[in-house]
């Protein structure tokens, strides 16, 4: 808060207060949230430290979908603007959600899942929101889905959020688990300068020649604030180049295709996944969030005692990380997919399998995290 | 004029095809037309100014004009506004929406907007009716109206938002209609200047949608009862309780002076850093 | 930091009523532990609705190694500071289990192999501050604990708390650990009785706790 810290420094920390200082870290300065459990803290940590910075502004709205608006102007107006939620308020947001896809706004949204469906269980981890993330909201449409392990972790993929979003003018949601939001962990804030912070490109071309939603060499069309000069129009109608309503066949695909078209180019940065074990494995973990982390210690106890587990921790959940599965299943019979759902990633996992392996899931929904154990008794199965 | 329509023509959006989407006889036009002169009276920078729109008719208006324009998703142009308005408080932030916009699906917002004192000029274009989407009944539609979805006339009573926005807790509360065009400029400015959440409601014929399954022969008959159903607020406030009728008192309603939330925040900040050495 | 001894999951369960304090014992017992002296910590709490009253737990798994599970599966110490609590949680107690009651609270302890001290009548009559007996209970527990060392419990303790309460703290963590060195005795004392009557054999814990060696145990173990 005095001197900037240019040393990493230790702190014992949760791992929604590791989301905020991620998201400080990015360079966020402006949160909109409305509370919910188990995702307030992230609200109140944002509440505490925002007006204490140079611009940093927060405010409380009236439900999640005004904290949705409220972000998404900010984001118009130049700022890195993030909310955070949880089921309930996950399923108000999905309108704005496709609004912020189809006007290409950066956006941060966090969703510690907890048990569902409707109001499900407000303090008891859960993974039931991972299709929703994709398609929750109505249309075709492209977004980026991350996910935590840890509370590291919970830092970490803030920062690759705001990163993504900025890079790529999209919306980002990034999930976490009731569990993870509220373990506290050691966790180790890294120095300003040992992180890659990304912002989102200004345009260099004189205000007449701007066209804010024309397909450039980057990929993604350069973004001016509101009020810097460049006067363009934003809507939800789909648009051409301008920004301008359009119904025209050529113009509508045109400008679908072009919005699926920077995100797909661009797979190779997007789709981070973790292996463990995993060049030689015969059979595959493909787990993430908090599960992965008992799947990393079963993996390792799998081949202790003679399997030839390994793991695909998956950091980015959408767009889903097809060529990280392809190259390690070379070898593999089964494909194991352990989740707190009813089996929301193991159908992405079988679509891109294909029928080569084995697909078989492990399933709880409960309210309690999937143990090392629960997975160890599955590999051992075969 | 000319030097009239000159004027509006160095606002439009040069890039953006014409002919308009409203219908003839729609009172928008007149209320961007007002909108823009008092814009270029106060001298207020194309850039620093931002409309943010619902979805309507009224909601179509942005795109032609030559400023920052967002068309937002239905109900909600309040919060994108407030986002904008205290991510950035020097741009002049103007909302434009229908009444069920505003009123209906963005009741919520707007009673909250109104209460935390958003420094936003917000205009609600009153035309009694969901216009764009074929004529279904609205929270203004007056009782015993007819509309698409009230055939049997509307049972329901309809708000009054100067009554609405003023308990809400706004700064200024103004109401004018696209008649009363003078008066609309004046209150327009106002609007447009004074600190805080800043209200005119203009009350504007549809005579596609609304008028003419009302008794209304056509868009004339509308701007008439304006005139004669439109007063000021002071010789309203004059008449007798049993004369006022049917009659809609217009003017400034409310004009208050708190802090707008957006200058409350940026003090905050000022005070933590401060205070910190 | 590194800690000095290795450790291979030892788990704690903190618990009581809403209002003791228990939530705040256990996240600066954590944060002593990860950052004052080194080891890994994940701490987790579960509450219901209500703000006091109810019950209040919060659960500490403490290794050299990375935690691969972060909630508890195996207590090794349960504290218990009040008679719902106890009634609610002894059951996770297994053989080598230490349970430490908050004896003015909890009057019916279902096991005779328990640690007690009256810490709330502690609080109220040495130190005059009923909120203070957390902190009382963080002292016997750096007592008890083979791994914790009163210095780096101290500093964590003063770092943690606003200036105005830390002297009171301070004040009330000696005491606990003095009343707790007093009331279990040096440490073969303590397990003395604990071991000869365990129905199985003393786990690797309890004999390192007696003769306060390193506990080492293979990484590589099933968990049953």
């Amino acid at each position: 808060m005095t001197a900037k810290r240019n040393t990493p420094k230790e702190i014992f920390a949760l791992g929604a207060e590791a989301v905020v200082e991620g998201a400080l870290l990015a360079g966020c300065s402006f949160y909109g949230g409305y509370p919910i459990t188990p995702s307030s803290e992230i609200m109140e940590g944002m509440a505490a430290r925002l007006p204490k910075t140079e611009k940093g502004v927060f405010i409380q709205m009236e439900d999640e979908i005004a904290s949705m608006g409220t972000v998404i102007g900010a984001s118009m107006a130049g700022r890195k603007a993030m909310t955070a939620t949880s089921g309930p308020g996950f399923s108000l947001m999905q309108e704005f959600i496709g609004y912020a896809c189809m006007t290409e706004v950066p956006l941060v949204i966090v969703n510690v899942m907890r048990g569902g469906p409707s109001t499900g269980l407000p303090t008891s981890p859960a993974q039931g929101d991972v299709q929703q993330a994709r398609w929750g909201t109505h249309g075709d449409h492209s977004i980026i889905v991350l996910s935590a392990t840890d509370v590291q972790d919970c830092l970490q993929m803030t920062v690759t959020a705001f990163n993504f979003a900025e890079k790529y003018r999209t919306p980002v949601i990034l999930l976490l688990d009731e569990i993870t939001a509220h373990t506290r962990e050691k966790i180790t804030l890294p120095a300003p300068n040992d992180i890659e912070i990304f912002s989102r490109l200004q345009p260099t071309m004189p205000p007449e020649w701007y066209k804010p939603f024309e397909e450039t060499v980057r990929g993604v069309p350069p973004m001016p604030p509101l009020g810097a000069g460049y006067r363009f129009h934003y809507t939800g109608l789909t648009h051409d180049d301008h920004g301008f309503p359009t119904s025209k066949a050529d113009e509508v695909a045109s400008a679908i295709s072009r919005q699926f078209r920077k995100i797909d180019q661009f797979f190779f940065d997007i789709q981070i996944v973790d292996e463990h074990q995993a060049e030689d494995c015969e059979i595959l973990v493909v787990a993430f969030g908090c599960v992965a982390r008992s799947a990393h210690l079963a993996v390792d106890q799998a081949r202790e005692l003679g399997i030839k587990a390994g793991l695909l921790n998956l950091k980015t959940l959408f767009p889903f990380p097809r060529g990280a599965v392809e190259k390690v299943i070379g070898n593999c019979k089964t494909i194991l997919v352990p989740e707190m759902n009813m089996g929301q990633m193991s159908r992405e996992v079988k679509r891109v399998n294909d029928g080569r392996c084995k697909v078989k899931t492990l399933n709880r929904i409960d309210g309690h995290i999937i143990t090392p154990k629960q997975i160890l008794d599955s590999l051992r199965k075969g | 004029m000319a030097e009239v329509t000159q004027l509006i023509h160095n606002y439009l959006r040069r890039d953006k095809k014409f002919p308009h989407v409203f219908c003839p006889g729609c009172g928008h036009g007149i209320v961007l037309g007002s909108l823009i002169r008092s814009v270029h009276a106060l001298g207020i920078p194309k850039d620093d100014v931002v409309l943010v729109a619902g979805i309507g008719c009224s909601g179509r208006i942005p795109v032609y004009v030559d400023f920052n324009t967002v068309h937002a998703v239905h109900g909600r142009a309040l919060t994108i506004a407030t986002g904008i308005k205290m991510a950035n408080p020097k741009l002049h932030v103007i909302v434009i929406m229908g009444d069920g916009d505003a009123l209906s699906i963005g009741g919520n917002h707007f009673i909250h907007a109104a209460r935390r004192n958003i420094g936003l000029s917000v205009l609600v274009l009153n035309n009694f009716i969901y216009g764009m989407t074929g004529g279904q009944c609205s929270s203004t539609t007056p009782q015993g109206d007819w509309s698409t979805t009230t055939p049997y006339g509307a049972m329901e009573k309809s708000f009054d938002l100067v009554e609405l926005t003023s308990a809400a807790g706004a700064n200024h509360v103004a109401r004018g209609t696209t008649f009363h065009v003078k008066t609309l400029d004046k209150l327009m400015a106002n609007t447009l200047t004074k600190p805080g959440f800043n209200f005119l409601e203009v009350l504007t014929p549809c005579h596609t949608q609304y008028g003419r399954k009302n008794k209304f022969k056509n868009p004339v008959e509308m701007y008439k009862w304006l005139k004669s159903t439109a007063m000021p607020l002071e010789a309203y406030n004059k008449l007798a309780p049993e004369k006022r009728g049917d009659r809609i008192p217009i003017g400034i309603f409310q004009s208050r002076e708190e802090t707008p939330l957006e200058v409350s925040y940026e003090n905050l900040r000022k005070q933590l850093r401060g205070a910190k050495s | 930091m590194k800690p000095d001894k290795d450790i291979h999951r030892f788990e704690i369960c903190l618990s009581g009523l809403g209002g003791q304090g228990v939530l705040t014992l256990g996240k600066i017992m954590g944060q002593a532990l990860a950052l004052g002296h080194g080891f890994n910590v994940a701490q987790t709490q579960s509450y219901g609705p209500e703000a006091r009253g109810g019950a209040s737990r919060t659960d500490l798994v403490i290794s050299t190694l990375p935690i691969s599970y972060p909630k508890t599966d195996k207590i090794d110490l349960l504290v218990a500071l009040s008679q719902e609590a106890c009634n609610k949680y002894f059951q996770l107690l297994k053989p080598g289990s230490i349970l430490l009651v908050n004896t003015t609270l909890v009057k019916q302890v279902p096991t005779n192999q328990f640690l007690g001290l009256p810490f709330t009548e502690i609080a109220m009559d040495k130190l005059k501050l009923v909120q203070a007996m957390n902190t009382l209970v963080l002292g016997a527990c750096t007592f008890l604990l083979p791994f914790a060392r009163r210095a780096a419990m101290r500093k964590s303790l003063e770092d943690a708390l606003p200036a105005k309460i830390v002297d009171i703290n301070l004040k009330a963590f000696n005491m606990g650990y003095r009343d707790a060195q007093k009331a279990f005795g040096e440490s073969p004392a303590i397990w003395a009785g604990l071991a000869d009557s365990a129905p199985t054999a003393p786990s690797a814990l309890v004999k390192a706790i007696k003769k306060k060696v390193p506990i080492k145990k293979k990484p590589a173990a099933t968990k049953k």
